[in-house]
């Protein structure tokens, strides 16, 4: 019962901050001086007639509480996100397109992540002061210190480009759609997932190896291995479950920064999705293509932090009844 | 033997011992271990290096006679227009596609960069340690007010925010610093509130209170001191995270403007050339990895000098090898510490 109340409440909660962010965001876009936009659609030698046309027809006329309004009923009721100021067409035509490339980047990137961190992290924990883990300290530490971009421009320079002069082209850049076949996909994507791993990963690395090294010192660990239990099952059974459940109260917090890495790694490989698009429509005030952005972005951080939170309300109990 | 004598004698004894033992502070030790990390004096002496060569930036720009925004289409390019590699006609680091010195361009965005770094975290610092102060310490209504908005920045999508920002005011060195800061309160605030928590049950908080200390002065001179240490690590290591952010931010068009030179507007271009001029990207890319990296360094360092009970894999001190256990290692540091103390001095 506890566990349903608890998992109202935090969708509820997730409502109020998507709600709050929307908002934020129409208002930082709405609340520019008059003339902006239509001066960007209509050109430097728009007349005053043209401008004020064009702010009849998007509706920039009618005073900013009608217009929330009308933003907000297409959103809730249609889930309609109006259309681009820059072609008109429809955003959510722009966001059909869009979405499974943005998907597919984040599903791998987000599997990457989780396994090379979450390994690795308790690969030198249980092997701590040796070769291994001295090696992924080192290489945690670049990790951390490389910004995402420049990890992919390298990844593009010298793994992308030697590798496709001596004609393995089956490993890409840009995008190529599931429908092409798995392996074009995946050798498309791999680059990117890689770069987008690698940041998340090397921190994820840190955080469980000192997490699982803290909880190994524990007394009820050496009573585990008192009763004669193998070592494995020490570690994967007693020292796992409690080691690695702060690390996974960080996900949370970390699904907002993964968000960061999806623009960058889109814009550098060239792939086309949400996060590309915003950037474009920032650079060209394009509105209703930003707000779609930070609402479908705002909308994934609150489901992953929810999925996160249950979680995590599983693995400790403390958590619910507080 | 008379008393007085008793007592002389006794003192004198003591007072050889006392001579030879110095008292040392938490900080003349930490101090001492930071020394003895080789990694963190390199750490520390890149970094100098790096500021040295941001700040002379106008007498390298003299030097080499080129300076950071002037383009050069006769020398700076090749004959079919493509930047020239390193060494050619006095570009020491080659150019980019406009002919401009690359390694000027790179000092400069070495200003930029360490600029902004060091200025975020310096607020952003400031602010976190006081909001933190605060709704630890006051609790109740305040500290449910705060400890929400500390969440809340932690969560949300800083970057979607970041951009919608930097797009709505327009990209500009004080937006991007405001940006940077407001993403960066958060996580030092969550850090003081919690240690604000603990340290206010304590009993030298409740003799400070018992002898009519007010709030502010238990906040500032009583709970303050005890928090530098975590503040201090937290804070090296925001400046290469500001760093990035920054990069990030221009590298994406919403930062640094061109033909104002900063790494990211620099990888930027590098971008589109990175197929015919190396150098275009190695080298802008190499001085964001040296200057965050060092500054990774260098928080990792600060941080194993104030708490003897990590263990220090890069410490470059014999020590590290005898101690196998975490717990081990806790009980004999400061041992190892006044001996190492008294070694030196």
């Amino acid at each position: 019962m506890s566990t349903v109340y608890f998992v109202i409440r935090r969708i509820f909660t997730g409502l109020i901050v998507l709600w709050f962010v929307t908002t934020v965001s129409f208002l930082l876009f709405f609340l520019r001086p008059a003339n902006i936009v239509a001066r960007l659609i209509g050109g430097r030698s728009a007349s005053s007639a043209t401008l004020a046309l064009i702010n009849k027809r998007l509706g920039l006329t009618e005073p900013i509480t009608v217009q929330y309004w009308h933003f907000l009923v297409a959103l809730v009721a249609h889930f309609n996100f109006g259309y681009s100021y820059y072609n008109g067409e429809s955003v959510n035509t722009v966001l059909a397109q869009d979405l499974p490339r943005t998907a597919s980047l984040v599903f791998g990137g987000v599997i990457l992540w989780l396994i090379a961190g979450l390994g690795v992290g308790i690969l030198s924990a249980t092997r701590a002061r040796s070769l291994f883990d001295r090696v992924s300290t080192v290489g945690v530490l670049a990790g951390i210190s490389l910004p995402t971009f420049v990890l992919g421009l390298l990844l593009l320079r010298y793994v992308f480009q030697p590798l496709n002069e001596h004609g393995y082209t089956w490993i890409g850049i840009n995008y190529v759609g599931l429908s092409a076949g798995v392996i074009p996909w995946m050798g498309h994507m791999i680059l990117p997932w890689i770069t987008l791993a690698t940041v998340q990963a090397a921190v994820y690395t840190r955080l469980s190896r000192g997490s699982l090294l803290d909880t190994m010192g524990e007394d009820y660990i050496r009573t585990a291995r008192a009763k004669g239990l193998r070592e494995r099952r020490v570690i994967y059974k007693h020292g796992l479950r409690s080691g690695l459940t702060p690390v996974i109260s960080q996900l949370g917090v970390d699904i907002g920064a993964l968000l960061g890495g999806v623009i960058v790694v889109e814009q550098v490989f060239n792939i086309g999705g949400l996060g590309q698009d915003a950037v474009t429509a920032i650079s060209q005030g394009n509105q209703p293509v930003i707000l779609a952005f930070v609402v479908i972005a705002s909308a994934f951080v609150v489901i992953a932090n929810l999925i996160v939170d249950v979680v995590y309300a599983f693995l400790d109990p403390r958590v619910r009844i507080a | 033997m008379s008393i007085t004598e008793v007592e002389f004698q006794a003192a004198s004894a003591e007072a050889v011992p006392e001579q030879a033992i110095e008292g040392k502070s938490q900080w003349q030790l930490t101090w001492r271990r930071l020394r003895s990390d080789r990694m963190a004096i390199a750490s520390v002496i890149t970094i100098l290096v790096i500021a040295m060569l941001a700040l002379l930036a106008p007498a390298f720009a003299s030097l080499t006679g080129h300076s950071a925004v002037q383009q050069y289409p006769n020398t700076g390019l090749s004959a079919s227009g493509l930047p020239v590699p390193p060494g050619t006609a006095g570009f020491w680091l080659g150019t980019d596609e406009l002919g401009r010195d690359l390694f000027v361009r790179i000092l400069y965005g070495a200003r930029i960069s360490l600029f902004v770094g060091l200025s975020t975290t310096f607020m952003a610092t400031v602010a976190g340690v006081a909001v933190g102060l605060i709704s630890g310490y006051f609790g109740g209504r305040t500290d449910a007010v705060l400890a929400r908005c500390i969440d809340a920045a932690l969560a949300f999508p800083y970057v979607v925010l970041a951009l919608a920002l930097a797009a709505r005011f327009g990209p500009s060195l004080p937006i991007v610093i405001g940006v940077i800061t407001f993403f960066s309160w958060a996580g030092v605030s969550r850090i003081v509130r919690g240690q604000t928590l603990s340290l206010k049950e304590k009993e030298y908080i409740e003799a400070a209170r018992s002898l009519g200390a007010g709030p502010w002065r238990i906040m500032f001179v009583h709970i303050l001191p005890n928090l530098l240490g975590p503040v201090l690590v937290l804070a090296t290591l925001l400046i290469p995270s500001a760093i990035v952010f920054e990069a990030t931010l221009s590298y994406l068009g919403l930062g640094i403007q061109p033909p104002v030179p900063s790494w990211g507007n620099i990888l930027n271009g590098a971008q589109s050339y990175y197929q015919v001029a190396w150098w275009y990207l190695v080298f802008p890319a190499a001085a964001l990895l040296i200057t965050t990296l060092a500054f990774n360094l260098l928080g990792d360092g600060v941080r194993d000098a104030l708490d003897p009970r990590t263990e220090r894999i890069f410490a470059g001190q014999a020590g590290g090898r005898k101690k196998k256990r975490r717990k081990a290692a806790a009980a004999d540091e400061p041992a190892a510490a006044i001996a190492a103390g008294t070694a030196e001095g």
